[in-house]
C-alpha cells in the first residue's frame, strides 16, 4: 500500500488556497441528495455536523452520551490558539505553524499544520459570532494569554472553561440544524461497526444504549470525530466513556492507525489516592508559573513538607534546567517527576507525587494575589484532596491527557478507507509527537468548521448522489457481526469484572508504555497484554442482557478494543527506537538524559495495517518532508 | 388565541405576571384598608370609622375600585390555584427523602397553603363584616351623628359590629393567625412579584426589600393589632 | 487521610421506564474518605457484580464537574448537600462513618427515569434547539474584534454561560421548573450584541418549548441557584423575564 497524503504542490502558504480551488464541488441543488454520518459530537463532530448541514447535506449525528453537549471537549480548560496577533507581539500564521511543528518534535506534516495555523483566525471570528463569551479587556476587545511552547500571547480563553464555551458554541450551531431538520441527532447511540460496500465506507452499525437495539445507518460518507484513546491507560484525564471503539473497528476494516504510541502525559495532575481511583484530574499548567517543584533530597523521607528544611529539598527542575526552571515543556517536566519518584524520593502516601510549592509565591506576592491567579485551581485541589494548598504544598503527578496518534488521514482528512474521514483527536495529523497547550481545541474546530466542508465535497462529487442501498447485504452482515459479539460478551459469565480487566490493562500500559519505555519492558508488556486479552474472552463477567440500558456491556465492548489497541501501541513504541516528544525510549537519550531524536531513521509517520485477529500488524511509512522548517534538537538547559 | 391571552394563559412567565400584578395591587389595597381600620382607634365611639365606612360604600369611584379589587382577588386565587396544580403535575413522583429547608425559604415553598389560609380568612371576614353591613346576615343598628357643619347623618353602626365580633376569643385567634399567614405570604410574595416582572437591579433591589418589610412585617402587624386591642381593652 | 467508613445506602432501583421502582438498601463497606461519591458507587457496583446482583445504573462521564452528566439526588439535595459542586466532585469525607445515604434520580415529569438513577434530559436539548443559538453559518468574516463588548457584559454573559445543563435546577425546584436553565442561555445571548438580532424570537420560542416539555412554573423560591453546581444567579431569570416582556409587547409576532 502506498500512502498518498495528497499534499498539494507549491509554496507552503499557498497550498490550501490553491488546493481548495482545485477541489470538485457539489452543486447546491445536489447537496440535499447526499447523506453524511458524523460519529461523535465534540468540537470536531459538532462543528462538522453543523457546517455540513448548513451547506445543505443531510446529516445524521451520533453520540453515546445523553446529549451532544457532553462530549469531553467540554473539559478543556486553558484556551485556544489563534494567529490573530492582536497583542502586536510578533505573531503570525507562520509563527504559529512553526511553533506547532517544533513543539511536535518534527513529526507532523508541514502542510497540515500550516493550514491549521491559517484557519485558526477564522475560528475565533466564528466563535465570537456565535456568542462565545471569550475573556475581554476593559476596552471591550478580546484578551489573550500566553501558553507553554511559544513566546507570544495568542491564546484566547473563557475563564478556565474554554473547551466548554467552544463546545457549547458548536453545540448551539448543531442544535440550530437539528431544529431545521437538516441534522438528525441520535443520542445514547454508540457506533459499533463500520459498513463497507465495495471497499468504501457506506454506513455504520449502532447500538441504542437505552433499548439495546442494534441498527444500521446508510450514508455516502462517514466522519469519525470520536476523540482520543487515553483511556487505554485506565487512569487518564479523559472522561469515563471516552473510547477507541469506533476508530478501532474502522481500523479493522482497513483504516491505518498512525503513531499509536504518541501519548501526551500532562505534568500537573492531582496524584492517585488509592486503588479506587477512577480518573485523574488535571490542573492548568499555568500553576508552574509561580509554583516550585521539589522532592526531599533523602530517599524515603516521610516527614511533613513543612518539617523538611530548605537545604534538604531538591528543586530538581531548577537544578537541572537553570534557564527554563519549572517552566520546561510538559514532556520534560513529566519525565523528571517520574525519575524522582522511581528513585524513591516521591512524596505522599503512595510515593507517587512531587511537591508543587507556592510558599515563595505567597510570601513574595501575598496570598490574595495568588488567590486571584489560581484560586479556582486551589479550590479544585482542596476539593479533591481535602488539603489546603495555601498552607501545605500541592502534590502533583503526571497523567495521561491526550493522544497525538490516531487514524491515518490524508490532506482531505480521509482515512485509507474511501468515504471514511477522521477529524479532531481521532486523527493523527497535526501535533506530531507532542501537542502544544491550547492547540487541541484549535485543531478540532479547524477540522470541523473549515477543512471538512471543503474536502468532503471532492469525494462526494466523485461518487455521485445515487442513494446508498440500505438493503445491501453488507448492512445485514455487519449487524449480525455486532449482534454476535454482544452475545459472546454476555455469554462468558466469568468471574472477573470488566473494570478489573481495564485496570489491569492500564497498569501494564502505564508501567511499560507510559512516560519512559524500553525494549525489554515493551516486549514484556506485549506478552502481558496478549495474555490478558485471552483471559478477558474466557473469564469476563458482563451482567444483564442486551435489551436494556447495560453499562457493563457498553464498557466491555470498549475494553475489548483497548485490549487490542494496547498491543499495537506497544508494537509501535517498540518499532520507534528514537525518543521524540511524548515518546521517550530510554535507549535513545543524550548524555544528560534528555530525549534524543533520530531524524535519519524515524522521520516518518508509522501507519499500521490490521491483518486479522492475533496477526501482527503491518507497518507502512509516510516519510515526512520538511521544506520550510529546519530540524533541530530541543534544549531547555 | 390572541397573543395577549396566549401570553397570560399559556406561558409560565405570563402566568406569573398575572400573579405579580394582581398581588401588588392587592398589597396597595391592604395599605388603604389598614388606613381605614385605624379609624377604629379614634376613641370617639366609632364616629370616624362609621363615617368612613359610609364613604367607602357609597362613593361611586371607590365602589368601582372595590369591584376591581374583588376581580383581582379572584384572579389571584384562580391563577394561583392553576399554577399550583400545574406545578404539582410537573413532578408526579416526589422524593422519598427531601431536605429543601436549606436551599429555599419556608414562605416560598408554602405560598399555596398560606394563600389558601388567607382565602379562608377572607371568606370569614366578608361574612363577618361585608355581609353584615349589606344586611344579609343580620340587621345592624343605625346611628346618627351631627357633623361640624351642623348636618346630621344616619349611618349603619359598623363600629358596634366590630366590638361585638372581637369580644370572641376564637375570632381574635383566627384573625391573628391569619395575619401571621399573610405576613409569611407577603414575605415571599412582595419581592417575588418584582422578580417575576424582571425588576431586579443591584441598586434598587435593596429598596424593594426594605419596602417589602413594610408589607410583610408592619401591615400584618397593624391588622392583627386591632382585634387584639379591642379584645383586651374591652375586657378590662 | 485514614479511617475508612461503613455506610448504608438507600438507592432507587428501577428496571426501566415502565417498571415501578423502589429504594433498595446496600451496605458500602471500607470506604475511603478520599473517594469521590461516584467512586464509592463504583466500589459498591463491583461488589454487587461479584454477588450476582445487577449493578446500579447511573449517568456520569467527565468526573471533573463540567460535562453535566452526573445527576444524583443525595440526602435530599441535587448533587448532595455541598454547595457549588456536581456529584462527581463530592467526596466521601463529607459523610460520617455509619451514615445512611439516600440516593434518588432527578424527579420531574419532563425528566422520565430510564433506569435506576438514569433520567432522560433530552427536554433540555429541545429547549436549546428551539432558539438557544445565534443563527450564523460557518464562514463568518467579521473580525472577532469588530464589535467591542463591555467587559462587564462579557463577564456577566460568561456567568450565565457556565451552565452545564445537568438539570440540578429542575431537580431542586419544588415545581420542577427549568427556568434557571432557560434563563442562563437567554441571558447570555441577551448580554452580547451577537445575540441581539434574534432576542425577541429566541425568548418566545424557548419559553414555548419549556411549556411543551411539561416543566413547572418558576415561583422564585431560588432553590435552583442554591443547588446549581455553577451557582448561576437569579438575576438571569429577571433578565429573561424582561426579555420576554419586551418581546411580547414589542415584537410584531401576533400569535
Amino acid at each position: 500500500m502506498i500512502l498518498d497524503s495528497k499534499i498539494p504542490d507549491g509554496p507552503l502558504a499557498d497550498k490550501w488556497t490553491k488546493y481548495k480551488f482545485n477541489l470538485k464541488l457539489v452543486n447546491p441543488a445536489n447537496k440535499r441528495k447526499y447523506n453524511i454520518i458524523v460519529v461523535g459530537t465534540g468540537l470536531a463532530g459538532s462543528s462538522a455536523a453543523a457546517s455540513l448541514a448548513e451547506l445543505g447535506y443531510n446529516v445524521q449525528a451520533f453520540c453515546f452520551q445523553d446529549s451532544p453537549r457532553r462530549a469531553h471537549s467540554i473539559a478543556a480548560q486553558g484556551g485556544i490558539n489563534a494567529a490573530k496577533n492582536y497583542p502586536n507581539d510578533g505573531d503570525s500564521v507562520y509563527r504559529l505553524f512553526y511553533d506547532t511543528v517544533k513543539g511536535g518534535d518534527y513529526r507532523a506534516r508541514e502542510a497540515n499544520v500550516h493550514r491549521l495555523a491559517e484557519v485558526s483566525v477564522n475560528i475565533i471570528d466564528q466563535c465570537v459570532a456565535q456568542g462565545v463569551p471569550f475573556a475581554r479587556e476593559y476596552g471591550g476587545l478580546l484578551d489573550n494569554r500566553s501558553f507553554g511552547g511559544s513566546q507570544v500571547s495568542r491564546t484566547f480563553y473563557a475563564r478556565g472553561q474554554t473547551g466548554q464555551q467552544l463546545l457549547l458554541g458548536a453545540y448551539s450551531a448543531l442544535s440550530r440544524q437539528i431544529h431545521t431538520g437538516k441534522v438528525k441527532m441520535h443520542t445514547r447511540e454508540e457506533m459499533l461497526d463500520l459498513v463497507m460496500i465495495d471497499g468504501q465506507a457506506k454506513g455504520i452499525v449502532t447500538r441504542n444504549l437505552e433499548t439495546g437495539k442494534i441498527e444500521t445507518h446508510a450514508a455516502h460518507a462517514v466522519l469519525l470525530c470520536t476523540g482520543g484513546y487515553g483511556n487505554v491507560f485506565f487512569l487518564s484525564t479523559n472522561a469515563q466513556g471516552s473510547n477507541v471503539t469506533a476508530a478501532w473497528r474502522a481500523h479493522k476494516h482497513g483504516a491505518l492507525f498512525a503513531n499509536p504510541c504518541f501519548t501526551q502525559i500532562h505534568p500537573t495532575c492531582i496524584p492517585v489516592s488509592g486503588d479506587h481511583q477512577s480518573k485523574l484530574t488535571l490542573m492548568s499548567e499555568s500553576l508552574r508559573n509561580d509554583g516550585r517543584v521539589w522532592v526531599p533530597k533523602a530517599k524515603g523521607d516521610n516527614r511533613q513538607a513543612s518539617a523538611i528544611p530548605e537545604d534538604e529539598r531538591d528543586y530538581f527542575l531548577e537544578r537541572k534546567y537553570p534557564s527554563f526552571g519549572n517552566l520546561v515543556p510538559r514532556d520534560v517536566a513529566s519525565r523528571n517527576a517520574k525519575e524522582q519518584c522511581d528513585a524513591g524520593k516521591g512524596v505522599g502516601t503512595s510515593g507517587l507525587a512531587v511537591y508543587l510549592d507556592f510558599a515563595d509565591a505567597i510570601s513574595r506576592l501575598g496570598e490574595d494575589t495568588v488567590r486571584a491567579r489560581y484560586g479556582n485551581l486551589f479550590d479544585m485541589y482542596a476539593q479533591i484532596t481535602g488539603e489546603n494548598p495555601y498552607k501545605e504544598p500541592m502534590r502533583i503527578y503526571p497523567a495521561v491527557h491526550y493522544t497525538m496518534g490516531g487514524l491515518w488521514v490524508d490532506y482531505n482528512l480521509m482515512t485509507t478507507i474511501p468515504g471514511l474521514y477522521a477529524l479532531g483527536e481521532a486523527n493523527f495529523s497535526d501535533h506530531g509527537a507532542n501537542r502544544l497547550g491550547a492547540s487541541a481545541l484549535m485543531q478540532g474546530l479547524a477540522d470541523g468548521y473549515f477543512v471538512i466542508p471543503n474536502t468532503v465535497g471532492d469525494y462526494l462529487a466523485t461518487i455521485g448522489p445515487k442513494p446508498v442501498d440500505a438493503k445491501h447485504p453488507a448492512f445485514a452482515e455487519a449487524k449480525a457481526k455486532v449482534e454476535e459479539q454482544t452475545k459472546k460478551l454476555l455469554a462468558i459469565k466469568g468471574t472477573k469484572t470488566v473494570a478489573e480487566y481495564h485496570r489491569e490493562l492500564g497498569h501494564i500500559m502505564w508501567e511499560y508504555c507510559g512516560m519512559a519505555r524500553n525494549e525489554a519492558g515493551l516486549k514484556k508488556a506485549q506478552g502481558l497484554i496478549q495474555a490478558l486479552r485471552a483471559d478477558f474472552w474466557k473469564n469476563v463477567n458482563v451482567t444483564g442482557t442486551n435489551e436494556e440500558l447495560n453499562q457493563q456491556l457498553e464498557r466491555a465492548g470498549r475494553v475489548a478494543d483497548f485490549l487490542e489497541l494496547g498491543e499495537l501501541m506497544v508494537v509501535d513504541a517498540l518499532n520507534r527506537t528514537e525518543s521524540c516528544g511524548g515518546h521517550f525510549r530510554e535507549e535513545s537519550q543524550t548524555e544528560e538524559g534528555e530525549a534524543l531524536r533520530n531524524d535519519n531513521d524515524f522521520c516518518y509517520v508509522a501507519a499500521w495495517e490490521y491483518k486479522g485477529d492475533n496477526q501482527p500488524e503491518v507497518l507502512h511509512k509516510e516519510v515526512l518532508k520538511f521544506e520550510s522548517v529546519k530540524l533541530t534538537q530541543r534544549s531547555y538547559k | 388565541m390572541s397573543w395577549f391571552t396566549q401570553t397570560i394563559f399559556s406561558t409560565s412567565v405570563g402566568r406569573k405576571v398575572i400573579m405579580a400584578l394582581t398581588g401588588l395591587f392587592l398589597c396597595t389595597f391592604l395599605a388603604v384598608h389598614l388606613a381605614g381600620n385605624f379609624q377604629l382607634l379614634h376613641n370617639d365611639g366609632g364616629q370616624a370609622f362609621n363615617l368612613y365606612t359610609k364613604f367607602m360604600t357609597s362613593n361611586p369611584l371607590i365602589k368601582t375600585i372595590s369591584y376591581v379589587n374583588f376581580a383581582f382577588i379572584l384572579g389571584h386565587v384562580i391563577w394561583g390555584a392553576y399554577l399550583t396544580i400545574q406545578n404539582k403535575k410537573a413532578r408526579p413522583t416526589g422524593y422519598a427523602y427531601n431536605d429543601p429547608g436549606k436551599t429555599s425559604s419556608f414562605s416560598s415553598r408554602w405560598m399555596g397553603v398560606l394563600g389558601t389560609m388567607i382565602l379562608i380568612f377572607l371568606l370569614i371576614h366578608l361574612k363577618d363584616f361585608k355581609m353584615a353591613y349589606m344586611g344579609l346576615t343580620e340587621e345592624l343598628p343605625m346611628v346618627t351623628y351631627t357633623l361640624e357643619n351642623g348636618d346630621s347623618v344616619t349611618v349603619k353602626d359598623m363600629y358596634y359590629e366590630v366590638t361585638e365580633e372581637f369580644e370572641s376569643p376564637i375570632v381574635v385567634v383566627i384573625y391573628t393567625l391569619s395575619m401571621i399567614a399573610l405576613g409569611f405570604h407577603l414575605y415571599h410574595g412582595f419581592q417575588s412579584a418584582f422578580q417575576s416582572l424582571g425588576l431586579r437591579h443591584p441598586k434598587y433591589t435593596p429598596l424593594i426589600k426594605a419596602v417589602g418589610f413594610v408589607f410583610w412585617g408592619l401591615i400584618p402587624l397593624g391588622f392583627a393589632a386591632i382585634p387584639l386591642i379591642f379584645f383586651f381593652c374591652q375586657n378590662h | 487521610m485514614s479511617g475508612h467508613m461503613n455506610l448504608t445506602l438507600k438507592v432507587w432501583r428501577q428496571k426501566d421506564a415502565k417498571s415501578k421502582g423502589k429504594l433498595e438498601t446496600y451496605e458500602a463497606k471500607d470506604i475511603s474518605p478520599d473517594m469521590s461519591f461516584l467512586e464509592m458507587i463504583d466500589v459498591v457496583n463491583e461488589g454487587l457484580i461479584k454477588k450476582g446482583v445487577e449493578p446500579i445504573a447511573f449517568d456520569h462521564d467527565c468526573r471533573e464537574g463540567i460535562c453535566g452528566m452526573c445527576s444524583m439526588y443525595i440526602n435530599g439535595h441535587a448533587h448532595g448537600p455541598k454547595k457549588g459542586i456536581t456529584t462527581c466532585q463530592l467526596h466521601m469525607r463529607s459523610f460520617k462513618d455509619g451514615e445512611t445515604i439516600t440516593i434518588e434520580p432527578w424527579r420531574a415529569k419532563a425528566f422520565p427515569v430510564i433506569k435506576d438513577l438514569v433520567v432522560d434530559r433530552s427536554a433540555f436539548d429541545r429547549i436549546i434547539q428551539a432558539g438557544g443559538y445565534v443563527s450564523v453559518n460557518t464562514g463568518v468574516t467579521i473580525d472577532a474584534n469588530a464589535i467591542a463588548i463591555p467587559k462587564e457584559n462579557a463577564d456577566a454573559a460568561m456567568d450565565a454561560a457556565t451552565c452545564i445543563g445537568c438539570g440540578a435546577c429542575v431537580a431542586a425546584c419544588k415545581n420542577a421548573s427549568a427556568t434557571l436553565f432557560l434563563s442562563a442561555k437567554v441571558s447570555q445571548l441577551a448580554l452580547l450584541p451577537q445575540g441581539h438580532p434574534e432576542r425577541a424570537a429566541r425568548v418566545e420560542a424557548m419559553i414555548d418549548q419549556m411549556e411543551a416539555e411539561g416543566f413547572g412554573n418558576c415561583t422564585n423560591t431560588e432553590a435552583c441557584s442554591a443547588e446549581c453546581p455553577k451557582e448561576i444567579g437569579q438575576e438571569h431569570i429577571a433578565r429573561m423575564n424582561r426579555e420576554f416582556f419586551a418581546a411580547k409587547l414589542g415584537s410584531n409576532n401576533t400569535k
